[in-house]
């Protein structure tokens, strides 16, 4: 336990005294302020004499003018901040002569993975609730509204998944650093998995999509029942459009389904189909949404997994 | 070899180590074994297998054959006992160069387990035994070759091990690093009674402190014992004078 402890510190201080650490987390804060603030103009523009509606200050995370709010920001370069902290862990050091130093120590080899992941997983932390509340405090400021007691459970919520999100891909960076010796090919590897899933995954179901929807032609019921069982058996192989799925339905109650079926179907319809949708009560929102949080964990897991069975056989001499 | 010690005195035992990379063995068969209080020079030329030997022993690498033991212990049963009993000073050894000296030693301490209370003052005596202590808030980045070794050296007396694993410390010193090297070495031996095992190429350095020798060809072990033992079998002894140097280079030519 000591032991772990010092590895955590050790990771932990380096993270934080790294220009590695200082740039993503400039980045991060410099596009989070951009987005809250177009966020908070978009909002204060059309709810100019309107009703409030119950959960303006959510709106803050998911509105935007260019149609690129905070949520949409996480689930695309989330992964990056995850792989740029972790893509070379464990290869830098076996380069450096150092892992080998560690592993004379009495330690055990999943210790150091254990070590690296957790002060990895609390500098993501960091960033995430940094960025939250920067984005919480400056929309109170902007927009003049309090969040309610449930709309601070959903922030949180949100949050939480983030992390483990975030987290998810700081364990395939740690995987990949593991297998290969070289720097350069790690962080490939690990670009290449997330240009995957993030962009090229993304657009063959899009793809998919609206082909079927053409397919059923006016039959738009059908079409809405086809594509969402669909969209529910791919979402579960790509961490990213688990992650959106399921923190739309936490951070956007008006939600009712997973489905990013609204995208594909005109406006009108799209206006016809919220009319009768109240929001959805913060219990049930996390019921729908519990299943893919654990699946995202069980990934995690896995990965994990790997992780040490990779490591636990590898040779550790650096030449 | 002379065999009347008792089996409490022997630290480190080889027996029958092999391994295979790929069809290619890098250590064939050695089987040694280094008692308290010795330094046992291990020698051999560049490829013979030494380091391979050292990360077997220290469970750091699965022998394809045979086993290796220090204190009794098996590396593969109890590699954290092993691990705190052992000091390792690896081949081209790594730093965390942002640290200094003090947190580097720290880190390692933390990672051992050294009691709290004793740390601080531990960390003090290992850093003026390897005469780094002035030196000691300096980031390692800035050390040069020679202190870089020596602090590699205090990790060690920093542990209090029985068993001290040396693999070629005296690589690229000069030659005034290379005697405080070869003095601290010989003081983890005479002071502190380790059983100490040591790499190197300079034959006259570890003529002057190894107790016994090993020389290991293509991974083969050729010779094994004091030096008067590994000289007789191919010099003829009385009739000149030999250094070291001469009886390995026979070994090296003849096999
Ligand atoms: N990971 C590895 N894969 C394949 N061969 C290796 C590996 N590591 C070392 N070797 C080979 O094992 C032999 C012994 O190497 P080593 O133990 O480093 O020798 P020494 O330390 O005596 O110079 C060399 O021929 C080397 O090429
Ligand atoms: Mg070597």
């Amino acid at each position: 336990m000591r032991s772990f402890k010092a590895l955590v510190k050790k990771e932990l201080a380096d993270h934080l005294s790294s220009y590695r650490f200082l740039i993503i987390f400039l980045l991060i804060l410099m596009i989070s302020l951009i987005l809250v603030y177009m966020a908070a103009g978009t909002m204060t523009e059309s709810l100019k004499g309107e009703k409030l509606p119950r959960f303006v200050f959510l709106m803050l995370f998911t509105t935007s003018k260019i149609n690129f709010s905070l949520v949409q920001f996480v689930a695309f370069f989330g992964p990056l901040i995850g792989i740029i902290l972790g893509f070379d862990s464990i290869n830098r050091e076996r380069n450096e002569g150092t892992l080998s130093k560690l592993l004379a120590q009495p330690i055990y080899r999943d210790t150091v993975i254990n070590g690296k992941f957790t002060a990895g997983v609390i500098v993501v932390a960091l960033m995430m609730v940094s960025i939250i509340m920067t984005i919480t405090g400056l929309g109170l400021f902007i927009v003049g509204v309090k969040p309610g007691l449930e709309e601070f459970w959903r922030i949180f919520i949100y949050t939480i998944i983030s992390i483990v999100y975030i987290s998810l891909w700081l364990g395939v960076a740690i995987l990949f650093s593991i297998i290969f010796r070289s720097v350069a090919t790690s962080s490939l590897a690990a670009f290449a998995v997330w240009i995957f899933f993030s962009f090229f995954f993304s657009f063959g179901v899009n793809a998919m999509i609206s082909s079927i929807i053409k397919q059923y032609g006016p039959n738009f019921k059908e079409a809405f029942i086809h594509v969402s069982r669909i969209e529910k058996a791919i979402s579960f192989t790509s961490p990213m459009l688990l992650y959106s799925d399921s923190t739309a339905t936490i951070i956007d109650p008006m939600r009712r389904t997973l489905s990013s079926f609204n995208l594909q179907v005109g406006l009108m319809e799209q206006m016809s189909m919220k009319r009768f949708a109240g929001p959805l009560p913060l219990a049930q929102s996390f019921l729908i949404v519990a299943p893919y949080i654990i699946y995202l964990l069980v990934i995690t897991i896995i990965v994990f997994i790997a992780s040490y069975l990779v490591f636990m056989k590898q040779e550790i001499r650096s030449v | 070899m002379s065999n009347g010690v008792v089996n409490g005195d022997i630290v480190v035992e080889a027996n029958n180590l092999t391994k295979v990379y790929e069809g290619h063995t890098a250590v064939d068969h050695i089987s040694f074994t280094v008692k308290r209080g010795e330094i046992f020079g291990f020698l051999g030329p560049n490829g013979a297998g030494k380091t391979t030997t050292f990360l077997m022993l220290l469970g750091l690498s699965e022998p394809t054959e045979g086993y290796a033991r220090i204190l009794g212990m098996d590396p593969f049963k109890e590699p954290l006992k092993i691990k705190r009993m052992t000091g390792y000073l690896q081949e081209n050894m790594g730093f965390y160069r942002d640290l200094n000296a003090i947190q580097m030693l720290d880190f390692i301490a933390e990672l051992n387990g050294i009691p709290e209370d004793e740390k601080m003052e531990r960390i003090e005596r290992s850093l003026e035994a390897v005469g780094l202590l002035n030196q000691a808030k300096k980031k390692i980045e800035a050390y040069s070759r020679g202190m870089r070794q020596r602090l590699g050296i205090a990790e060690i007396l920093l542990k209090e091990p029985k068993v001290a694993l040396l693999d070629e410390p005296t690589l690229g010193l000069d030659p005034d690093a290379t005697n405080r090297m070869t003095d601290l070495i010989l003081g983890l031996s005479e002071e502190k009674g380790m059983a100490v095992i040591l790499s190197t190429h300079l034959l006259h350095h570890a003529q002057k402190i190894c107790d016994r020798f090993g020389i290991i060809i293509g991974g083969k072990l050729v010779a094994l014992g004091t030096m008067d033992e590994i000289a007789e079998k191919k010099l003829n002894i009385g009739e000149k004078m030999y250094t070291l140097e001469e009886v390995y280079m026979k070994y090296f030519e003849e096999g």
